[in-house]
């Protein structure tokens, strides 16, 4: 073998092994917690109430907890930030003012969640007397995903040609005009995409909602967005840190509902994207 | 020519068109006449596009772009007395690569008449038919308007371009170098719509087939790094120019 036939051989397997490293631990922690909680998964499992001070039955309230934190944050935060978004990409001048924005946004993203928390506390729960609440928690979510949401729009934003605008414009059309009609229609699978995404990214969220939602054990369905709730992640952290002798296949079960639940999501995104690519 | 008295379509005087520091054309005076295809040559550079861009306001969109000088529409400056949207209506734009929308073929050609609040259906329909065959494009795609308008070859997807801009009813149409990514086949047809849209409409044509220019341009008008060189009836531009700049240019000696 040649020289360079060696080197590429050895660049080869430098690559492949760095693959290896990024695919093995996925593979063994989604494998563990299969392996350790299939065998607490079944629909009773699912859709009852916990019992026994959650050393048995199911996680019915925390996923309907997880379910209507991630929906009502999406409902704020996605219209506000595809909003801002279009305004920053198809508005905004460059200037003094949008290099803040933007620098806000970015910050905003590196946050950590357990800031959100407090802030959320702080502003939903205290000031403005939301209490601890679904509500609290969903709007402390909504916020911690907008820097997400308008990343991704703007990116979805950016991927419609150039073309598509000027010759819109060439036409007669107003800016507005414009984004409705001949970007927007284009950005709309990667801007559900970005959302989906994102819901993915806050349902397995603990720190934002400890302090503004999360009950500890609740056994009951919560009665409206002003109740407390309990939600996924932090049942997890609950019955694995918290209380002594749970079950391990419910703890892992609780895990598996978890990250099966951020699967669908992203599968779901997935078709989405792949849909609207075969209309056009 | 009986053109020459007739009031001028567009009235340009002392336009310049600069990028940041750079001047991309300088101080252009030019009238544009009634139902003429003005030709404009040079080579790459030399400000033909600016000048287009600038006659219906798409350098506008450029926040680098300065424009200074006053350009009028049938007597009203394009910059003051005519809002953009209605100046791009009756001064439409053909760009130099097919650029249709993702949309239909129908839906294609009444982008412009939908969002100036068009509805009734029949009407769009006939917009559609009569675009399409000035464009000479209806025999071709009569039978899958509701296709989509990438699935047209590259020469159809141009008039296709053409039909749209057509159906928004221009008092001129700005041709962006139409032809440079044409067969000829495709480019012939171009053309032949040209001369017919002659009659009702006035052209500006900006290409880098000096050929062209001399095919369908009535007048052409030759632009050398942001100044107008020369102007005249196409025949004398093409047998006997003033400049000698211009003759090398059409004889290929550069550019």
């Amino acid at each position: 073998m040649s020289r360079e036939g060696r080197r590429q051989t050895v660049g080869f397997g430098v690559l492949l092994l760095a693959t290896i490293v990024v695919v093995v631990p996925v593979v063994f922690i989604v494998g563990m917690i299969v392996a350790k909680g299939w065998s607490a998964l079944s629909l009773d499992f699912l859709f009852t109430m916990p019992t026994e001070g959650m050393k048995a039955g199911g996680i019915f309230p925390a996923l309907v907890g997880t379910i209507l934190l991630v929906g009502v944050a999406v409902l704020f935060s996605m219209p506000i930030g595809v909003m801002a978004a279009i305004y920053l990409s198809e508005y905004a001048k460059d200037n003094l003012l949008t290099r803040l924005i933007n620098l806000a946004i970015i910050n905003l993203a590196g946050v950590s969640s357990v800031v959100y928390g407090l802030f959320g506390l702080s502003l939903f729960v205290v000031f403005l007397k939301f209490g601890v609440s679904i509500i609290s928690g969903a709007l402390t979510l909504g916020i911690m995903t907008l820097p997400v949401i308008i990343t991704t729009t703007r990116e979805a934003l950016r991927t419609v040609p150039r073309s598509y605008r000027e010759v819109s414009f060439s036409l007669g059309a107003s800016r507005w005009q414009t984004v409705r009609h001949s970007v927007l229609p284009s950005a709309v699978p990667g801007i559900l995409t970005g959302a989906i995404l994102s819901i993915g990214r806050i349902a397995g969220e603990t720190a934002p909602i400890l302090f503004t939602v999360a009950a500890f054990y609740l056994p009951r369905l919560p009665h409206g967005l002003s109740d407390q709730a309990m939600a996924l992640p932090y049942h997890l952290y609950i019955i694995s840190t918290q209380i002594p002798g749970i079950p391990e296949n419910i703890r892992y079960g609780t895990a598996l509902v978890l990250i099966g639940f951020v699967l669908v999501l992203n599968i779901s995104a997935t078709i989405i994207r792949a849909r609207y690519r075969k209309r056009k | 020519m009986t053109a020459e008295a007739a009031a001028p379509k567009i009235e340009i005087r002392d336009l310049t068109v600069a990028y940041g520091r750079e001047t991309a054309l300088r101080s252009l005076s030019l009238d544009i006449l009634p139902n003429e295809i003005l030709s404009i040559i040079g080579p790459s550079n030399s400000g033909k596009t600016s000048f287009l861009r600038a006659l219906n306001r798409m350098n506008d969109l450029e926040p680098r772009i300065r424009t200074t000088g006053t350009i009028r529409l049938d007597g009203a400056d394009i910059r003051r007395g005519i809002a953009a949207e209605d100046l791009r209506k009756r001064v439409g734009m053909i760009f130099a690569l097919p650029n249709p929308l993702p949309l239909s073929i129908f839906e294609n050609v009444v982008y412009g008449p939908r969002r100036s609040g068009v509805r009734d259906k029949k009407i769009l329909a006939g917009l559609v038919e009569r675009s399409l065959r000035s464009s000479f494009l209806w025999d071709e795609v009569k039978d899958r308007l509701q296709s989509s308008a990438f699935k047209l070859s590259g020469g159809q997807q141009q008039r296709l371009c053409i039909a749209r801009t057509l159906a928004l009813g221009p008092e001129v149409i700005l041709y962006d170098e139409p032809c440079s990514g044409l067969d000829p086949i495709s480019t012939a047809k171009v053309e032949e719509s040209m001369t017919e849209l002659r009659k009702s409409q006035t052209i500006v044509l900006v290409t880098n087939n000096t050929k062209q220019a001399a095919r369908v341009g009535t007048r052409t008008a030759f632009f050398l790094s942001g100044e107008m060189v020369e102007i005249g009836p196409t025949g004398k531009m093409f047998t006997a120019p003033d400049d000698k700049r211009t003759e090398d240019y059409i004889v290929g000696r550069f550019g």
